[in-house]
């Protein structure tokens, strides 16, 4: 006779002390905090200043001046990767803000509501789906200008369609659980059941998927960023150091390595994180190890 | 000579040790019995005959299965064994299928694996096997998937699977705790006569003393990982000699003390009034214009029930019990007919108008695990149902209550700032009790409130719902496919089958001289310790 | 199982019709007068209005749609106004260097991915299923643009294999133009293949955890039988389901793929247009692109229905 328990069932010390023994977790926990320290110290401190070119310097090797060398206006590389982690990390997080905060209701009434209404939520998902979210991040940039704001609307709306599907999937199997229907029989509605049952037993998955988008809305602004879409000059940003090294890969590959070191290692960092929770968190994955 | 020896096994998975010199031994014709309670190591004990066992599990000591050394052997020489000589039969049905093959693709393919016989040979044997296991060609052709199949008649197929090509040795891993109790007796049966037909050793694993005593020659009683007890089962059981088979005989039978009875008073109003319910479910969609007819659930079913009174309602699994549980709770709307309680119509009221009913009417489920949000303190989630009193209590009284309502099922206040995985089955159990209770309700829906539960744990939580009653005067609907369980506990009994109530009666009544058929059919079908043992007696001398 | 068939089918067709209509709307809130883009600035008033006449641009709005959607389904896209050409001539030449493309990066990702996601699930924990993992773990993480650029400078710049950019066409045969499409192909392919290794191996393992393994175990068929002959089927619904969500990926992807390696295809075709305002060859194009992810998808929710006969009996 063996039931399974499906839900993780630990306290909150006893689910630090293992996250701590997670290698994924650790090594991500620590690579978004260097990142996130990089971005916060560039606000006082950079080793030169972003926005003051210096044709005199341009186009150098890196060296101890300047670590990752130089662009072509002499501007230090090392200063505008820390400047434009800021804009990196706030597209991408204010980004996941949208997805989350009008996806998840959406998914949670869905799941509560089942019928019509869940039918008519999921075809939208669909037809949103049917876009290549690059393709359409371009038509939004396109018409209503490029820049950062515009590049977070156009990000967060794909992310909207991912948290609705997650939501979803995640409340669905919570609703036919007994513990909902001993709610119910105590006279829960339904927004009740979603606010204090559904929602914090789906919280973790969110927060895996969380990391997934934050990871991919990284990847997504340096894209558009790189299309002359995103962050506008002086501002600098990743995706367009890359483009500015592109035609002078011969001459200064540093320009393209740099850069593009820095998006993989904090796209790297944000997915072991999210693979470190879902380990942690997810008794399946419990099972397996 | 032993078909199968096993002596002084111990294992242990990732530091926790399941087995402690463990030892058991089957021989040809023979089936043996092992008896334990969850935990006891009993699965692990045959999986390490299969060599299956999870990757971190390490197992020391002898076990010799017709002169080869298995945890000795190489992979090949057990792949060579495995469904070959031993076979195995798990307890899910559901799950032990492939669901994206055909159930002669999965009987067959053993066969050709070991016998490198044709595909048209292999799929020849395989249709003879399934027709021996009762699924005949006409109704199951070879070409059925497992979804189109009961779980019964998939737990057949699985079988099939494992007798095709005469094993020396069948484990069977609770085979039959999935299925209620007909099903139950019929797979026993078959199982039985296969193992008589080709003479092969079984050993039968399970937590009920009843089907083993029923079923095994010898049996071997094993608690957390030791063996407590081995012989024939007739005397063992019947001389009860270790404290530990004691107990679990005594708990099997317990019947707790009730001296109040409540039979149904005509002359009082009834409590809770069925009438006419009928709950249909739309049938699927076959193709473009044609929908299969609608299900019919339940079917034109009344009932009344007095305060105070305890009633089972029994039947087989899908009968449509658990869909009349769920109406009277108010949480599934009647397609046609009206259920009153209190004398007030509950049918097609809105949430708001139904507080004041569900104030006196809660719920305890079958599933200790799945009915507490694992997320929350149990103080939160005992007083979940206070939300439909018509004052809230503040949050001191909200814990004095609860507290109150702990204590009343024997468990300690303290224990409301701790989280439900703190407990064992048996306590969540009693926390079930204690949420159901907390509104001082006047009528407990009990949806198979045991059936998850050990022997042990059972008897005393029969104890308790039997003490409230008496204590609290509360009125129990029990939903149940266990004749024990409704002989234990109840005054009167319902017997429902195919949607419709087909008998009613004092509960002994019904239970010694059952009239309908399908009340004949779960009676005969019950697994009864003290039948058995008196069988065996005479079998055995 | 034909009402599933048709039930996906009536979904797919309402999606495109849905989708054509927020195409149409959202460029009719573009700025920008296309008749005046086409004439240029000197053109007088008159001149704009007549030709704003000729293009049908003052019919109402649902008059406007229908007569483009009618021309969509009819494969008449209409005339370019910066190329001067009709749309359907522009498609079907930038199309031949993106549909190769796509289709060479998806076989290789699927070539790569599902073998790799095989043999790590069957290796779990071991050494072999850590680097593979780790290695996957860092292709997720690399943007197909700068590992683009990384190839560029490796295997044209350093080793000068294949040309840096450009697209000869396939006028001078086929082993030139695949040359200049090898490369691309790869910075497409490899992310998306880590991304589906991870999928095919947790897909894998999930499974291998199922009751009916063991079943197929104890039936005696050796792990890698098991492997073969149960586990596969079984995991690829969800492999199959990623396969499908990486077309719309690899669509979008040649945009700044071919911007990279200045490829003349549909995604560049749709930029410039977006940038110079052209807004019937944009129209056009995310069309045909909506169009294409819809019929990928449809594809998937029939592959379930082979791989699954669950989904098979149920409507």
């Amino acid at each position: 006779m063996t039931l399974r328990a499906d839900i993780p069932d630990e306290t909150f010390t006893g689910i630090l002390a293992k996250a701590f023994r997670n290698t994924a977790f650790v090594t991500g926990f620590v690579i978004t905090l260097l990142i996130l320290a990089m971005a916060i110290l560039s606000y006082v401190w950079t080793p030169y200043d972003v926005t003051r070119l210096v044709i005199a310097d341009k186009t150098q090797g890196p060296s101890l001046a300047h670590w990752f060398g130089t662009d072509h206006f002499g501007r230090d590389i090392l200063a505008m990767i820390m400047v434009g982690a800021r804009n990196s990390i706030a597209v991408a997080l204010v980004a996941v803000g949208i997805g989350m905060g009008v996806g998840v209701p959406l998914g949670a009434f869905a799941a509560a509501r089942g019928g019509l209404v869940d039918e008519a939520l999921m075809r939208v998902n669909d037809l949103v789906f049917a876009f290549p979210a690059l393709l359409s991040a371009i038509m939004i940039t396109a018409i209503f200008g490029p820049g950062a704001v515009n590049a977070i609307i156009a990000i967060g709306i794909f992310n909207i369609p991912v948290f609705a599907r997650v939501a979803r999937a995640g409340a669905l199997a919570i609703w036919p659980r007994e513990f909902i229907l001993a709610a119910r029989a105590a006279g829960k509605s339904s927004t009740q059941i979603s606010v204090e049952h559904v929602l914090p037993n789906i919280a973790t998955l969110l927060l895996v998927q969380g990391t997934i988008q934050f990871a991919l809305g990284i990847l997504a602004e340096a894209g558009l960023s790189y299309l002359g879409l995103g962050a506008q000059p002086p501002m600098p940003s990743w995706g367009r150091m890359l483009f500015d090294a592109q035609t002078r890969m011969v001459v200064a590959p540093w320009m393209a390595i740099f850069p593009g070191m820095a998006i993989v290692v904090t796209v790297l960092g944000l997915n072991l994180l999210g693979d470190g929770i879902a380990d942690i968190l997810d008794p399946k994955s419990r099972r397996q190890r | 000579m032993s078909l199968l020896e096993i002596e002084d096994l111990s294992l242990t998975i990732g530091g926790a040790r399941i087995l402690k010199g463990m030892g058991i031994s089957v021989a040809p014709g023979e089936i043996m019995g092992l008896v334990g309670e969850s935990g006891s190591g009993k699965s692990m004990a045959a999986l390490t005959v299969m060599r299956l066992l999870p990757h971190a599990a390490r197992a020391t000591g002898r076990v010799s299965f017709d002169g080869i050394d298995i945890l000795a052997a190489s992979e090949d020489q057990m792949c060579a064994l495995r469904g070959d000589d031993i076979g195995m039969v798990f307890q899910e049905p559901m799950t032990a299928l492939n669901p994206v093959k055909t159930i002669g693709e999965q009987v067959a393919e053993g066969i050709r694996w070991h016998s490198g016989a044709t595909r048209a040979e292999a799929e020849d044997r395989a249709r003879k096997m399934l027709d021996r296991v009762g699924l005949p060609e006409a109704k199951f052709p070879l070409s059925r998937y497992p979804h189109e199949l009961s779980g019964g008649q998939r737990q057949r197929v699985v079988i099939a699977i494992a007798c095709a090509l005469k094993p020396k040795l069948l484990i069977a891993d609770e085979p039959t705790t999935a299925l209620d109790v007909v099903l139950q007796a019929q797979i026993l049966d078959l199982l039985r006569d296969l193992v008589a037909e080709n003479r092969m050793g079984l050993l039968l694993i399970s937590h009920d003393l009843a089907v083993v005593t029923e079923m095994a020659d010898r049996i071997t009683i094993l608690r957390h990982g030791e063996v407590m007890e081995a012989g024939d089962t007739a005397p063992t059981l019947s001389a009860q000699l270790h404290p530990y088979t004691r107990q679990l005989a005594q708990a099997s039978m317990h019947v707790p003390a009730r001296p109040k009875t409540h039979l149904a008073d005509t002359a009082a109003k009834p409590l809770l009034e069925v009438e006419g319910v009928t709950r249909d479910y739309r049938g699927r969609r076959i193709s473009l214009f044609r929908r299969a007819p609608d299900v019919r659930a339940v079917d034109d079913v009344s009932l009344s029930m007095a305060a105070g009174q305890s009633v089972a309602l029994v039947g087989r699994s899908g009968c449509g019990k658990s869909t009349l549980a769920r109406m009277v709770l108010a949480l599934d709307r009647p397609s046609s007919g009206a259920i009153r309680f209190r004398g007030e119509t509950i049918t097609g009221r809105s949430e708001a108008e139904l507080a004041p009913a569900r104030r006196d009417m809660q719920v305890v489920f079958q599933d200790p695990y799945g009915s507490f949000d694992p997320r929350q303190k149990v103080e939160r989630l005992i007083a979940e149902p206070l939300h439909v009193l018509e004052k809230w209590p503040t949050r001191a009284e909200r814990r004095e209550m609860v507290a109150h309502a702990l204590h009343e099922v024997g468990l300690d206040q303290r224990d409301m700032d701790k989280y439900p995985h703190e407990f064992s089955g048996g306590q969540r159990q009693r926390l079930s009790i204690a949420r159901a209770i907390i509104t001082r309700p006047k009528l407990v829906v009990a949806d198979e409130p045991v059936s998850a539960l050990d022997v042990s744990i059972r008897a005393q939580i029969l104890d308790l719902f039997a003490s409230l009653n008496q204590k609290l005067g509360i009125a129990y609907l029990f939903i149940t496919h266990d004749l024990t369980v409704a002989r234990a506990i109840t005054d009167e009994v319902l017997v429902m089958h195919e949607g419709r109530i087909v008998e009613r009666g004092k509960t002994n009544d019904v239970l010694d001289r059952p009239q309908s058929e399908a009340a004949r059919a779960l009676v005969a079908a019950a697994p009864d310790l003290h039948r058995a043992i008196a069988r065996r007696m005479q079998e055995q001398g | 199982m034909t009402v599933y068939l048709l039930k996906r089918l009536a979904i797919a067709l309402a999606t495109l019709v849905l989708a054509s209509i927020v195409v149409f709307a959202v460029l009719e809130i573009l700025p920008g007068d296309p008749a005046r883009l086409m004439l240029g600035m000197n053109a007088s008033a008159d001149q704009v209005e007549l030709l704003r006449n000729q293009m049908g641009l003052n019919a109402p709005l649902l008059l406007r749609y229908l007569h483009w959607a009618g021309g969509l389904a009819s494969l008449d896209f209409g005339r370019s106004y910066t190329y001067s050409v009709p749309v359907i001539d522009l498609v079907r030449e930038r199309l031949a260097v993106s549909l190769p493309l796509a289709l060479i990066a998806l076989a290789l990702s699927t070539l790569i991915a599902i073998p790799v996601g095989l043999y790590s699930a069957s290796r779990r924990g071991r050494v072999g299923d850590t680097v593979a993992m780790g290695a996957a773990q860092l292709g997720v993480a690399v943007p197909n643009f700068w590992f683009a650029l990384m190839l560029i400078y490796v295997f044209a710049v350093w080793l000068r294999l294949v040309p840096a950019g450009g697209f000869p066409g396939w006028g001078p045969g086929a082993w030139p133009a695949l040359k200049s499409l090898l490369l691309p192909a790869v910075a497409l392919a490899l992310p998306q293949a880590a991304i589906l290794a991870r999928v095919t191996r947790s897909a894998l393992i999930e499974v291998l955890n199922e009751d009916y393994i063991r079943t197929a175990r104890a039936k005696g068929l050796p792990y890698r039988a098991v492997l073969w002959r149960h586990a596969l089927r079984n995991a690829m619904i969800p492999v199959l389901t990623i396969l499908g969500l990486q077309f719309a990926f690899l669509l979008a992807g040649t945009i700044i793929i071919e911007n990279v390696f200045y490829l003349p295809g549909l995604g560049r075709l749709v930029f410039q247009a977006i940038t110079q305002r052209d807004l019937i060859v944009v129209e056009s194009v995310v069309m045909l692109l909506v169009a294409a992810v819809i019929a990928v998808n449809l594809l998937v929710d029939l592959s379930y229905a082979v791989v699954d006969p669950r989904l098979r009996s149920r409507p």
